[in-house]
Protein backbone atom coordinates (compact mmCIF):
# COMPACT_ATOMS: atom_id res chain seq x y z
CA UNK A 1 0.00 0.00 0.00
CA UNK A 2 3.08 1.87 -0.98
CA UNK A 3 0.96 4.41 -2.62
CA UNK A 4 -1.80 5.29 -0.28
CA UNK A 5 -2.02 8.84 1.14
CA UNK A 6 -2.83 7.94 4.40
CA UNK A 7 -2.29 10.63 7.47
CA UNK A 8 0.59 9.13 9.22
CA UNK A 9 -0.31 7.67 12.88
CA UNK A 10 -0.13 10.72 14.87
CA UNK A 11 3.40 9.77 17.29
CA UNK A 12 2.37 8.91 21.31
CA UNK A 13 1.24 12.35 22.69
CA UNK A 14 3.56 11.81 26.47
CA UNK A 15 6.27 9.14 25.41
CA UNK A 16 8.95 10.38 26.65
CA UNK A 17 11.72 8.15 28.06
CA UNK A 18 11.19 5.43 25.46
CA UNK A 19 10.88 6.08 21.86
CA UNK A 20 8.72 3.05 20.18
CA UNK A 21 9.83 2.06 16.90
CA UNK A 22 7.69 3.56 14.42
CA UNK A 23 5.85 0.93 12.47
CA UNK A 24 5.78 0.99 8.93
CA UNK A 25 3.81 2.84 6.73
CA UNK A 26 3.35 0.26 4.04
CA UNK A 27 2.21 -3.13 4.16
CA UNK A 28 5.41 -5.28 4.67
CA UNK A 29 4.60 -7.99 2.05
CA UNK A 30 6.37 -10.39 0.57
CA UNK A 31 6.39 -12.05 -2.85
CA UNK A 32 3.95 -14.64 -3.33
CA UNK A 33 5.25 -17.52 -5.46
CA UNK A 34 4.16 -20.82 -6.35
CA UNK A 35 2.45 -23.07 -9.14
CA UNK A 36 -0.35 -21.19 -8.98
CA UNK A 37 1.05 -17.87 -9.58
CA UNK A 38 3.21 -18.69 -12.44
CA UNK A 39 0.38 -20.54 -13.88
CA UNK A 40 -1.72 -17.21 -13.33
CA UNK A 41 1.02 -15.11 -15.08
CA UNK A 42 1.71 -17.43 -17.85
CA UNK A 43 -1.79 -16.94 -18.58
CA UNK A 44 -2.74 -13.14 -17.77
CA UNK A 45 1.05 -12.40 -18.18
CA UNK A 46 0.65 -8.04 -17.48
CA UNK A 47 -3.01 -7.72 -16.26
CA UNK A 48 -1.18 -9.55 -13.37
CA UNK A 49 0.33 -6.33 -11.06
CA UNK A 50 1.64 -8.47 -8.64
CA UNK A 51 1.59 -11.73 -6.02
CA UNK A 52 2.02 -11.25 -2.97
CA UNK A 53 2.01 -12.57 0.86
CA UNK A 54 1.08 -11.20 3.73
CA UNK A 55 1.35 -12.45 7.43
CA UNK A 56 0.76 -15.69 5.33
CA UNK A 57 -2.20 -14.96 3.54
CA UNK A 58 -1.40 -14.70 -0.41
CA UNK A 59 -3.31 -12.02 -2.25
CA UNK A 60 -2.51 -11.03 -6.09
CA UNK A 61 -3.48 -7.51 -7.75
CA UNK A 62 -4.88 -7.19 -11.05
CA UNK A 63 -5.63 -4.88 -13.59
CA UNK A 64 -9.34 -4.51 -13.22
CA UNK A 65 -10.59 -5.49 -16.72
CA UNK A 66 -8.38 -8.84 -16.04
CA UNK A 67 -10.07 -9.65 -12.47
CA UNK A 68 -13.41 -11.20 -13.92
CA UNK A 69 -11.02 -13.65 -16.71
CA UNK A 70 -8.96 -14.64 -13.46
CA UNK A 71 -12.00 -15.27 -11.65
CA UNK A 72 -13.33 -17.69 -14.45
CA UNK A 73 -9.58 -19.01 -15.01
CA UNK A 74 -9.48 -19.70 -11.37
CA UNK A 75 -13.14 -21.23 -10.86
CA UNK A 76 -12.52 -23.60 -13.95
CA UNK A 77 -8.50 -24.20 -14.11
CA UNK A 78 -7.82 -23.91 -10.57
CA UNK A 79 -10.47 -25.11 -8.60
CA UNK A 80 -11.14 -21.79 -6.44
CA UNK A 81 -14.95 -22.76 -6.50
CA UNK A 82 -16.37 -20.93 -3.95
CA UNK A 83 -16.38 -16.99 -4.09
CA UNK A 84 -16.35 -16.23 -0.18
CA UNK A 85 -16.81 -12.70 -0.02
CA UNK A 86 -17.02 -9.68 -2.67
CA UNK A 87 -15.79 -6.41 -0.84
CA UNK A 88 -14.08 -3.14 -1.24
CA UNK A 89 -12.07 -0.22 0.68
CA UNK A 90 -12.20 3.43 0.11
CA UNK A 91 -8.72 5.87 -0.34
CA UNK A 92 -10.02 9.35 -1.54
CA UNK A 93 -6.60 10.64 -2.03
CA UNK A 94 -5.86 7.93 -3.92
CA UNK A 95 -6.06 8.18 -7.84
CA UNK A 96 -7.64 4.67 -8.39
CA UNK A 97 -9.65 5.36 -5.39
CA UNK A 98 -11.39 1.97 -4.66
CA UNK A 99 -9.38 -1.18 -3.76
CA UNK A 100 -12.03 -4.16 -5.26
CA UNK A 101 -11.14 -7.42 -3.31
CA UNK A 102 -12.71 -10.89 -3.73
CA UNK A 103 -11.96 -13.62 -1.83
CA UNK A 104 -11.86 -16.73 -3.11
CA UNK A 105 -11.46 -20.30 -1.58
CA UNK A 106 -10.99 -23.91 -3.19
CA UNK A 107 -11.97 -26.96 -1.54
CA UNK A 108 -9.80 -29.29 -3.07
CA UNK A 109 -6.99 -27.07 -2.21
CA UNK A 110 -7.97 -25.62 0.96
CA UNK A 111 -6.13 -22.48 0.08
CA UNK A 112 -7.97 -19.09 0.18
CA UNK A 113 -6.17 -16.05 -1.74
CA UNK A 114 -7.67 -12.89 -2.47
CA UNK A 115 -7.70 -11.21 -6.06
CA UNK A 116 -7.53 -7.56 -5.44
CA UNK A 117 -7.44 -4.78 -8.04
CA UNK A 118 -7.61 -0.64 -7.62
CA UNK A 119 -10.54 1.11 -9.57
CA UNK A 120 -10.98 4.56 -10.30
CA UNK A 121 -14.30 6.88 -8.84
CA UNK A 122 -17.10 6.18 -11.41
CA UNK A 123 -15.20 3.20 -13.34
CA UNK A 124 -17.95 0.14 -13.37
CA UNK A 125 -16.11 -3.05 -12.78
CA UNK A 126 -17.73 -6.24 -14.69
CA UNK A 127 -20.14 -8.48 -12.41
CA UNK A 128 -19.01 -11.24 -11.54
CA UNK A 129 -22.30 -12.70 -11.15
CA UNK A 130 -21.50 -14.26 -14.77
CA UNK A 131 -19.13 -16.75 -12.61
CA UNK A 132 -20.35 -17.22 -9.09
CA UNK A 133 -24.07 -16.47 -8.30
CA UNK A 134 -23.42 -15.73 -4.62
CA UNK A 135 -21.95 -12.30 -5.98
CA UNK A 136 -25.16 -10.91 -6.89
CA UNK A 137 -26.25 -9.89 -2.98
CA UNK A 138 -22.37 -9.13 -2.27
CA UNK A 139 -21.81 -6.77 -5.44
CA UNK A 140 -25.24 -5.24 -4.30
CA UNK A 141 -24.20 -4.44 -1.31
CA UNK A 142 -20.55 -2.61 -2.83
CA UNK A 143 -23.16 -0.75 -4.76
CA UNK A 144 -25.19 -0.02 -1.81
CA UNK A 145 -22.09 1.24 0.85
CA UNK A 146 -19.47 2.58 -1.78
CA UNK A 147 -21.56 3.40 -4.91
CA UNK A 148 -19.62 1.11 -7.28
CA UNK A 149 -21.54 0.10 -10.06
CA UNK A 150 -21.28 -3.24 -11.35
CA UNK A 151 -21.70 -3.36 -14.74
CA UNK A 152 -24.34 -6.50 -16.31
CA UNK A 153 -25.25 -7.15 -13.28
CA UNK A 154 -28.97 -8.59 -12.68
CA UNK A 155 -30.30 -6.30 -10.25
CA UNK A 156 -28.30 -3.26 -9.36
CA UNK A 157 -29.88 -1.45 -6.21
CA UNK A 158 -29.40 -0.89 -3.21
CA UNK A 159 -30.01 -3.76 -0.45
CA UNK A 160 -29.40 -2.73 3.06
CA UNK A 161 -30.46 1.21 2.65
CA UNK A 162 -33.60 2.33 1.32
CA UNK A 163 -33.92 2.95 -2.68
CA UNK A 164 -34.15 6.96 -1.56
CA UNK A 165 -31.03 7.37 0.29
CA UNK A 166 -28.56 9.75 -0.61
CA UNK A 167 -24.55 9.29 -0.93
CA UNK A 168 -22.62 6.00 -0.31
CA UNK A 169 -22.13 5.48 3.76
CA UNK A 170 -18.66 3.44 3.53
CA UNK A 171 -17.12 6.02 1.49
CA UNK A 172 -14.49 7.85 4.02
CA UNK A 173 -16.06 11.64 2.67
CA UNK A 174 -19.65 10.17 4.31
CA UNK A 175 -19.08 11.48 8.09
CA UNK A 176 -20.58 9.89 10.98
CA UNK A 177 -23.40 12.04 11.69
CA UNK A 178 -24.24 13.85 8.68
CA UNK A 179 -27.66 11.47 8.00
CA UNK A 180 -28.62 12.48 11.37
CA UNK A 181 -27.71 16.66 11.20
CA UNK A 182 -29.51 17.05 7.47
CA UNK A 183 -32.87 14.60 8.74
CA UNK A 184 -32.62 17.21 11.84
CA UNK A 185 -32.02 20.26 9.77
CA UNK A 186 -35.19 19.20 7.13
CA UNK A 187 -37.56 17.78 9.89
CA UNK A 188 -37.25 19.62 12.51
CA UNK A 189 -35.68 23.11 11.17
CA UNK A 190 -33.08 23.29 13.76
CA UNK A 191 -29.23 22.93 13.63
CA UNK A 192 -28.28 19.20 15.50
CA UNK A 193 -26.74 19.07 18.81
CA UNK A 194 -24.71 15.95 18.23
CA UNK B 1 -49.85 -5.04 -13.70
CA UNK B 2 -50.13 -9.05 -12.84
CA UNK B 3 -48.85 -10.98 -15.14
CA UNK B 4 -50.67 -14.06 -17.18
CA UNK B 5 -49.31 -17.98 -15.85
CA UNK B 6 -49.61 -20.38 -17.85
CA UNK B 7 -52.75 -21.35 -15.84
CA UNK B 8 -53.95 -18.25 -17.32
CA UNK B 9 -54.48 -17.20 -13.66
CA UNK B 10 -53.39 -13.83 -12.17
CA UNK B 11 -49.68 -13.98 -10.90
CA UNK B 12 -50.20 -12.78 -7.26
CA UNK B 13 -47.57 -10.97 -4.99
CA UNK B 14 -48.00 -11.66 -1.23
CA UNK B 15 -46.16 -9.74 1.23
CA UNK B 16 -44.46 -11.78 4.02
CA UNK B 17 -43.47 -9.65 6.59
CA UNK B 18 -41.30 -7.78 7.91
CA UNK B 19 -43.74 -8.64 10.64
CA UNK B 20 -44.41 -12.23 10.91
CA UNK B 21 -43.64 -14.81 13.05
CA UNK B 22 -41.96 -17.26 10.95
CA UNK B 23 -39.77 -14.81 9.66
CA UNK B 24 -37.57 -14.90 12.72
CA UNK B 25 -36.96 -10.91 12.44
CA UNK B 26 -37.91 -8.11 10.13
CA UNK B 27 -37.19 -9.68 6.95
CA UNK B 28 -39.67 -9.09 4.42
CA UNK B 29 -40.33 -11.88 1.56
CA UNK B 30 -42.43 -10.71 -1.60
CA UNK B 31 -43.90 -13.92 -2.43
CA UNK B 32 -44.58 -14.73 -6.57
CA UNK B 33 -47.49 -16.58 -6.24
CA UNK B 34 -49.68 -19.03 -8.43
CA UNK B 35 -52.17 -20.15 -6.44
CA UNK B 36 -50.12 -22.26 -3.41
CA UNK B 37 -47.36 -22.34 -5.50
CA UNK B 38 -44.33 -19.89 -5.18
CA UNK B 39 -42.94 -19.04 -8.83
CA UNK B 40 -40.55 -16.75 -7.30
CA UNK B 41 -39.27 -15.26 -4.11
CA UNK B 42 -37.45 -11.60 -3.37
CA UNK B 43 -36.27 -10.51 0.03
CA UNK B 44 -36.32 -7.52 1.09
CA UNK B 45 -33.36 -6.58 3.72
CA UNK B 46 -32.14 -3.62 5.92
CA UNK B 47 -34.40 -3.11 8.36
CA UNK B 48 -32.00 -3.63 10.55
CA UNK B 49 -28.70 -1.80 9.37
CA UNK B 50 -27.16 -0.10 11.52
CA UNK B 51 -23.43 0.54 9.70
CA UNK B 52 -21.58 -2.12 12.01
CA UNK B 53 -19.10 -1.17 9.49
CA UNK B 54 -19.08 2.17 9.78
CA UNK B 55 -18.79 2.23 13.37
CA UNK B 56 -15.67 0.44 13.26
CA UNK B 57 -14.15 2.83 10.78
CA UNK B 58 -15.00 5.38 13.95
CA UNK B 59 -14.13 3.46 17.41
CA UNK B 60 -10.91 2.04 18.35
CA UNK B 61 -10.17 -1.99 17.59
CA UNK B 62 -11.40 -2.66 21.72
CA UNK B 63 -13.89 -0.15 21.62
CA UNK B 64 -15.37 -2.19 18.50
CA UNK B 65 -15.79 -5.72 19.69
CA UNK B 66 -18.62 -5.20 21.89
CA UNK B 67 -20.44 -4.22 18.98
CA UNK B 68 -19.80 -6.96 16.74
CA UNK B 69 -22.02 -9.35 19.48
CA UNK B 70 -24.80 -7.29 18.41
CA UNK B 71 -24.69 -8.96 15.03
CA UNK B 72 -25.56 -12.21 15.64
CA UNK B 73 -26.83 -11.93 19.12
CA UNK B 74 -27.60 -15.78 19.82
CA UNK B 75 -24.46 -16.42 18.94
CA UNK B 76 -22.28 -13.67 20.28
CA UNK B 77 -19.48 -15.22 21.43
CA UNK B 78 -18.78 -16.62 17.87
CA UNK B 79 -18.77 -12.66 16.59
CA UNK B 80 -16.39 -12.05 19.69
CA UNK B 81 -13.97 -14.54 18.68
CA UNK B 82 -13.79 -13.96 14.96
CA UNK B 83 -13.05 -10.27 15.61
CA UNK B 84 -10.23 -11.27 18.07
CA UNK B 85 -8.63 -13.89 16.15
CA UNK B 86 -8.80 -11.23 13.07
CA UNK B 87 -7.22 -8.50 15.44
CA UNK B 88 -4.76 -11.12 16.74
CA UNK B 89 -3.74 -11.63 13.33
CA UNK B 90 -3.28 -7.98 12.39
CA UNK B 91 -0.94 -7.54 15.50
CA UNK B 92 0.70 -11.43 14.71
CA UNK B 93 -0.23 -12.79 18.52
CA UNK B 94 -1.53 -15.57 19.71
CA UNK B 95 -3.72 -15.31 22.73
CA UNK B 96 -2.84 -17.44 25.52
CA UNK B 97 -3.13 -20.93 25.89
CA UNK B 98 -5.65 -20.90 28.56
CA UNK B 99 -7.48 -18.13 27.14
CA UNK B 100 -7.62 -20.12 23.78
CA UNK B 101 -8.88 -23.25 25.14
CA UNK B 102 -11.65 -21.03 27.53
CA UNK B 103 -12.32 -19.69 23.89
CA UNK B 104 -13.43 -23.18 22.39
CA UNK B 105 -15.35 -24.37 25.21
CA UNK B 106 -17.48 -20.73 25.27
CA UNK B 107 -17.53 -20.93 21.65
CA UNK B 108 -19.03 -24.50 21.47
CA UNK B 109 -21.78 -23.76 24.20
CA UNK B 110 -22.75 -20.62 22.52
CA UNK B 111 -22.85 -23.04 19.11
CA UNK B 112 -24.93 -25.69 21.21
CA UNK B 113 -27.47 -22.44 22.28
CA UNK B 114 -27.24 -21.25 18.50
CA UNK B 115 -28.61 -24.39 17.55
CA UNK B 116 -31.01 -24.77 20.33
CA UNK B 117 -32.71 -21.55 19.71
CA UNK B 118 -32.88 -22.61 16.31
CA UNK B 119 -33.90 -26.04 16.64
CA UNK B 120 -37.01 -24.81 19.39
CA UNK B 121 -38.31 -21.89 16.81
CA UNK B 122 -38.10 -23.91 13.74
CA UNK B 123 -40.26 -26.54 14.96
CA UNK B 124 -42.38 -24.10 16.49
CA UNK B 125 -42.79 -22.71 12.54
CA UNK B 126 -43.46 -26.18 11.59
CA UNK B 127 -46.41 -26.45 13.94
CA UNK B 128 -44.81 -28.72 16.60
CA UNK B 129 -45.49 -26.52 20.06
CA UNK B 130 -43.37 -28.43 22.51
CA UNK B 131 -40.11 -28.59 21.68
CA UNK B 132 -39.27 -24.64 22.12
CA UNK B 133 -40.21 -25.38 25.82
CA UNK B 134 -37.50 -28.05 26.40
CA UNK B 135 -34.54 -26.31 24.11
CA UNK B 136 -35.03 -23.13 26.05
CA UNK B 137 -34.73 -24.75 29.03
CA UNK B 138 -31.43 -26.19 28.06
CA UNK B 139 -30.14 -22.98 26.41
CA UNK B 140 -30.86 -21.30 29.82
CA UNK B 141 -28.42 -23.88 31.39
CA UNK B 142 -25.83 -22.04 29.12
CA UNK B 143 -26.60 -18.42 29.47
CA UNK B 144 -26.66 -18.96 32.97
CA UNK B 145 -22.95 -20.29 32.68
CA UNK B 146 -22.50 -16.80 30.40
CA UNK B 147 -23.90 -14.96 32.95
CA UNK B 148 -21.98 -16.13 35.39
CA UNK B 149 -19.05 -16.00 33.86
CA UNK B 150 -19.09 -12.70 32.57
CA UNK B 151 -22.44 -11.13 34.08
CA UNK B 152 -24.35 -10.92 30.07
CA UNK B 153 -26.35 -13.10 28.96
CA UNK B 154 -26.52 -12.64 25.03
CA UNK B 155 -23.92 -9.88 24.22
CA UNK B 156 -21.47 -11.32 25.79
CA UNK B 157 -17.99 -9.64 24.66
CA UNK B 158 -16.53 -12.19 26.90
CA UNK B 159 -13.12 -11.96 24.93
CA UNK B 160 -10.75 -9.72 24.35
CA UNK B 161 -7.76 -9.13 22.35
CA UNK B 162 -5.40 -11.33 23.17
CA UNK B 163 -7.25 -13.17 26.01
CA UNK B 164 -10.24 -13.14 27.44
CA UNK B 165 -12.11 -10.70 29.50
CA UNK B 166 -12.26 -12.38 33.10
CA UNK B 167 -10.36 -15.12 34.70
CA UNK B 168 -12.95 -17.90 34.95
CA UNK B 169 -15.11 -17.90 38.17
CA UNK B 170 -14.24 -20.87 40.59
CA UNK B 171 -16.57 -23.73 39.66
CA UNK B 172 -17.01 -23.21 35.61
CA UNK B 173 -15.58 -26.30 35.11
CA UNK B 174 -18.15 -28.39 37.32
CA UNK B 175 -20.86 -26.08 35.79
CA UNK B 176 -19.57 -27.16 32.24
CA UNK B 177 -19.20 -30.91 33.21
CA UNK B 178 -22.53 -30.51 34.91
CA UNK B 179 -24.40 -29.30 31.19
CA UNK B 180 -21.90 -31.78 29.38
CA UNK B 181 -23.77 -34.60 31.20
CA UNK B 182 -27.27 -33.54 31.36
CA UNK B 183 -27.18 -32.56 27.58
CA UNK B 184 -26.39 -35.67 25.63
CA UNK B 185 -29.84 -37.61 26.85
CA UNK B 186 -31.60 -34.16 26.40
CA UNK B 187 -30.66 -34.03 22.96
CA UNK B 188 -32.00 -37.79 22.53
CA UNK B 189 -35.26 -36.07 23.86
CA UNK B 190 -35.27 -33.93 21.04
CA UNK B 191 -35.19 -36.18 19.08
CA UNK B 192 -37.77 -38.83 20.13
CA UNK B 193 -40.04 -36.05 19.84
CA UNK B 194 -38.93 -35.39 16.36
CA UNK B 195 -36.77 -37.33 13.91
CA UNK B 196 -39.41 -40.39 13.53
CA UNK B 197 -42.40 -38.03 13.85
CA UNK B 198 -44.84 -38.42 10.84
CA UNK B 199 -45.58 -34.85 10.50
CA UNK B 200 -42.13 -33.47 10.94
CA UNK B 201 -40.29 -35.81 8.85
CA UNK B 202 -43.02 -35.24 6.00
CA UNK B 203 -42.75 -31.86 6.51
CA UNK B 204 -39.22 -31.72 5.71
CA UNK B 205 -38.32 -34.20 3.50
CA UNK B 206 -37.86 -33.16 -0.21
CA UNK B 207 -38.22 -29.21 0.90
CA UNK B 208 -35.94 -26.69 0.06
CA UNK B 209 -33.36 -29.34 -1.15
CA UNK B 210 -30.14 -27.29 -2.47
CA UNK B 211 -27.24 -29.49 -3.60
CA UNK B 212 -23.32 -29.12 -3.53
CA UNK B 213 -23.21 -27.20 -6.57
CA UNK B 214 -25.79 -24.96 -6.04
CA UNK B 215 -23.98 -23.95 -2.44
CA UNK B 216 -21.38 -23.61 -3.68
CA UNK B 217 -22.65 -21.38 -6.20
CA UNK B 218 -24.45 -19.48 -3.65
CA UNK B 219 -21.39 -19.56 -1.18
CA UNK B 220 -23.72 -21.16 1.12
CA UNK B 221 -21.70 -22.49 4.22
CA UNK B 222 -22.03 -24.36 7.65
CA UNK B 223 -24.85 -26.75 8.17
CA UNK B 224 -26.39 -26.18 5.16
CA UNK B 225 -23.35 -26.92 2.86
CA UNK B 226 -22.70 -29.81 5.40
CA UNK B 227 -26.55 -31.20 4.33
CA UNK B 228 -26.02 -31.77 1.14
CA UNK B 229 -22.60 -34.01 1.33
CA UNK B 230 -19.41 -31.52 1.24
CA UNK B 231 -17.52 -32.57 4.51
CA UNK B 232 -16.53 -29.19 5.08
CA UNK B 233 -16.05 -27.05 8.48
CA UNK B 234 -13.24 -24.25 9.03
CA UNK B 235 -12.77 -25.48 12.26
CA UNK B 236 -11.12 -28.64 10.46
CA UNK B 237 -10.04 -27.54 7.15
CA UNK B 238 -8.40 -24.17 8.73
CA UNK B 239 -8.19 -24.50 12.40
CA UNK B 240 -8.11 -21.57 14.82
CA UNK B 241 -8.04 -21.10 18.62
CA UNK B 242 -6.73 -24.88 18.87
CA UNK B 243 -9.36 -26.79 17.41
CA UNK B 244 -6.58 -29.00 15.85
CA UNK B 245 -6.15 -30.39 19.30
CA UNK B 246 -9.51 -31.92 19.41
CA UNK B 247 -10.96 -35.16 18.02
CA UNK B 248 -14.43 -34.43 16.72
CA UNK B 249 -16.39 -35.24 13.33
CA UNK B 250 -17.93 -33.28 10.71
CA UNK B 251 -21.50 -34.66 10.32
CA UNK B 252 -22.71 -34.70 6.95
CA UNK B 253 -25.43 -36.00 4.86
CA UNK B 254 -26.36 -36.33 1.50
CA UNK B 255 -29.34 -34.56 0.24
CA UNK B 256 -29.24 -31.46 1.44
CA UNK B 257 -32.87 -30.96 2.00
CA UNK B 258 -34.66 -29.51 5.01
CA UNK B 259 -34.55 -32.76 7.69
CA UNK B 260 -31.02 -33.23 6.12
CA UNK B 261 -29.98 -30.14 7.81
CA UNK B 262 -31.95 -31.05 11.16
CA UNK B 263 -29.66 -33.85 10.88
CA UNK B 264 -27.09 -32.23 10.77
CA UNK B 265 -27.60 -29.54 13.00
CA UNK B 266 -28.93 -32.05 15.85
CA UNK B 267 -25.40 -34.01 15.30
CA UNK B 268 -23.45 -30.92 15.70
CA UNK B 269 -24.82 -30.55 18.86
CA UNK B 270 -23.32 -33.83 20.37
CA UNK B 271 -19.85 -33.56 18.58
CA UNK B 272 -20.22 -29.62 20.23
CA UNK B 273 -20.72 -31.44 23.67
CA UNK B 274 -17.56 -33.63 22.32
CA UNK B 275 -15.47 -30.89 21.92
CA UNK B 276 -16.30 -29.36 25.61
CA UNK B 277 -15.65 -32.32 27.31
CA UNK B 278 -12.01 -32.71 25.72
CA UNK B 279 -11.57 -29.06 26.14
CA UNK B 280 -12.83 -28.72 29.89
CA UNK B 281 -10.74 -31.94 31.07
CA UNK B 282 -7.98 -29.78 30.39
CA UNK B 283 -7.75 -25.97 30.68
CA UNK B 284 -3.87 -24.80 31.04
CA UNK B 285 -3.10 -22.05 34.02
CA UNK B 286 -1.36 -19.57 33.62
CA UNK B 287 -2.16 -15.51 32.16
CA UNK B 288 -5.56 -15.50 30.62
CA UNK B 289 -4.34 -12.32 28.19
CA UNK B 290 -1.39 -12.81 25.94
CA UNK B 291 1.41 -9.62 25.59
CA UNK B 292 -0.60 -7.52 23.57
CA UNK B 293 -0.12 -3.30 23.80
CA UNK B 294 -2.70 -1.38 25.81
CA UNK B 295 -2.87 1.04 23.08
CA UNK B 296 -3.64 -1.47 20.17
CA UNK B 297 -1.73 0.03 16.97
CA UNK B 298 -1.28 -2.91 14.36
CA UNK B 299 0.99 -2.34 11.18
CA UNK B 300 -0.24 -1.15 8.55
CA UNK B 301 -1.79 -4.35 6.35
CA UNK B 302 -5.33 -6.35 5.69
CA UNK B 303 -6.36 -9.73 6.88
CA UNK B 304 -8.91 -11.89 6.18
CA UNK B 305 -9.64 -14.39 9.02
CA UNK B 306 -12.94 -16.52 9.65
CA UNK B 307 -14.16 -18.92 11.98
CA UNK B 308 -16.66 -21.27 11.59
CA UNK B 309 -20.16 -19.96 13.79
CA UNK B 310 -22.64 -21.64 14.19
CA UNK B 311 -24.42 -20.47 11.08
CA UNK B 312 -21.61 -21.09 8.36
CA UNK B 313 -18.45 -19.01 7.25
CA UNK B 314 -17.96 -15.71 9.25
CA UNK B 315 -15.68 -13.77 8.28
CA UNK B 316 -13.43 -10.39 8.99
CA UNK B 317 -11.47 -8.46 6.84
CA UNK B 318 -9.59 -5.60 8.11
CA UNK B 319 -7.42 -2.80 6.76
CA UNK B 320 -5.18 -0.89 9.36
CA UNK B 321 -4.02 2.54 8.47
CA UNK B 322 -1.18 1.50 11.41
CA UNK B 323 -3.38 3.54 13.41
CA UNK B 324 -5.66 3.63 16.48
CA UNK B 325 -9.17 2.73 14.88
CA UNK B 326 -9.00 0.17 11.84
CA UNK B 327 -9.33 2.15 8.15
CA UNK B 328 -11.95 -0.65 6.89
CA UNK B 329 -13.75 -3.19 8.76
CA UNK B 330 -15.63 -5.85 6.84
CA UNK B 331 -17.79 -9.08 7.82
CA UNK B 332 -19.16 -11.28 6.43
CA UNK B 333 -21.63 -12.46 7.55
CA UNK B 334 -22.78 -16.12 7.01
CA UNK B 335 -27.02 -15.64 7.06
CA UNK B 336 -26.67 -12.89 4.50
CA UNK B 337 -25.21 -15.10 2.26
CA UNK B 338 -27.21 -18.26 2.75
CA UNK B 339 -30.29 -16.21 3.00
CA UNK B 340 -29.68 -15.27 -1.08
CA UNK B 341 -30.30 -19.45 -1.67
CA UNK B 342 -33.74 -18.45 -0.24
CA UNK B 343 -35.09 -17.90 -4.09
CA UNK B 344 -33.39 -21.03 -5.36
CA UNK B 345 -34.91 -23.34 -2.71
CA UNK B 346 -38.19 -21.63 -2.78
CA UNK B 347 -39.21 -21.34 -6.38
CA UNK B 348 -41.56 -24.24 -6.87
CA UNK B 349 -42.20 -25.13 -2.74
CA UNK B 350 -45.36 -24.06 -1.40
CA UNK B 351 -46.06 -21.08 0.75
CA UNK B 352 -46.09 -23.35 4.02
CA UNK B 353 -42.42 -24.93 2.74
CA UNK B 354 -41.34 -20.99 2.50
CA UNK B 355 -41.95 -21.26 6.44
CA UNK B 356 -39.95 -24.12 6.85
CA UNK B 357 -37.21 -22.86 4.57
CA UNK B 358 -36.65 -19.47 6.48
CA UNK B 359 -36.14 -21.60 9.17
CA UNK B 360 -33.65 -24.08 8.04
CA UNK B 361 -31.66 -21.60 6.71
CA UNK B 362 -30.81 -20.16 10.17
CA UNK B 363 -30.97 -16.65 9.70
CA UNK B 364 -30.75 -13.80 12.47
CA UNK B 365 -31.93 -10.90 11.29
CA UNK B 366 -29.20 -8.76 13.35
CA UNK B 367 -26.43 -10.64 10.93
CA UNK B 368 -28.11 -10.37 7.62
CA UNK B 369 -28.76 -5.87 7.66
CA UNK B 370 -25.41 -5.53 10.71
Amino acid sequence: MADEQKPQPKPPAAAAGHAAPKPPAVMATTPWESDLTSQLKEHFGEQILECLSYLGQEFLIAKPEAVIPILDYLKLDADFDYLVDVTAADYPNRPERFDLIYVLYSFSRNQRIRVKTRIPDGFKPQTAVTVHATANWLEREVFDMFGIEFAGHPDMKRILLPEDWQGYPLRKDYGIIQQDERWVKENLGIDSAQ
Amino acid sequence: MPEATFLDATELVLNMGPQHPSTHGVLRVILKLDGEKVNGTECVIGYLHRGVEKIGENRTYQMFAPYVDRMDYVAAVSNGLGYCLAVEKLLNVEAAPRAQVTRVILTELNRIASHLLWLGTHALDIGALTPVFYTFREREEILNIFEKYCGARLTTHSFRIGGLQYELYDGFEDDVKAFCKAALPKMDEYEELLTANRIWVSRLTGVGVLNAEDCKAYGVTGPMLRAAGVKWDIRKALPYSGYEKYDFEIPTRQDGDTFDRYIVRMQEMRQSVRIIRQAVEDIPSGPIMAKVPKVIKPPVGEVYVSIEAPKGELGYFIVSDGSTQPYRVRVRPPSFVNLQALDRMAKGALIADVVAIIGTIDIVLGEVDR
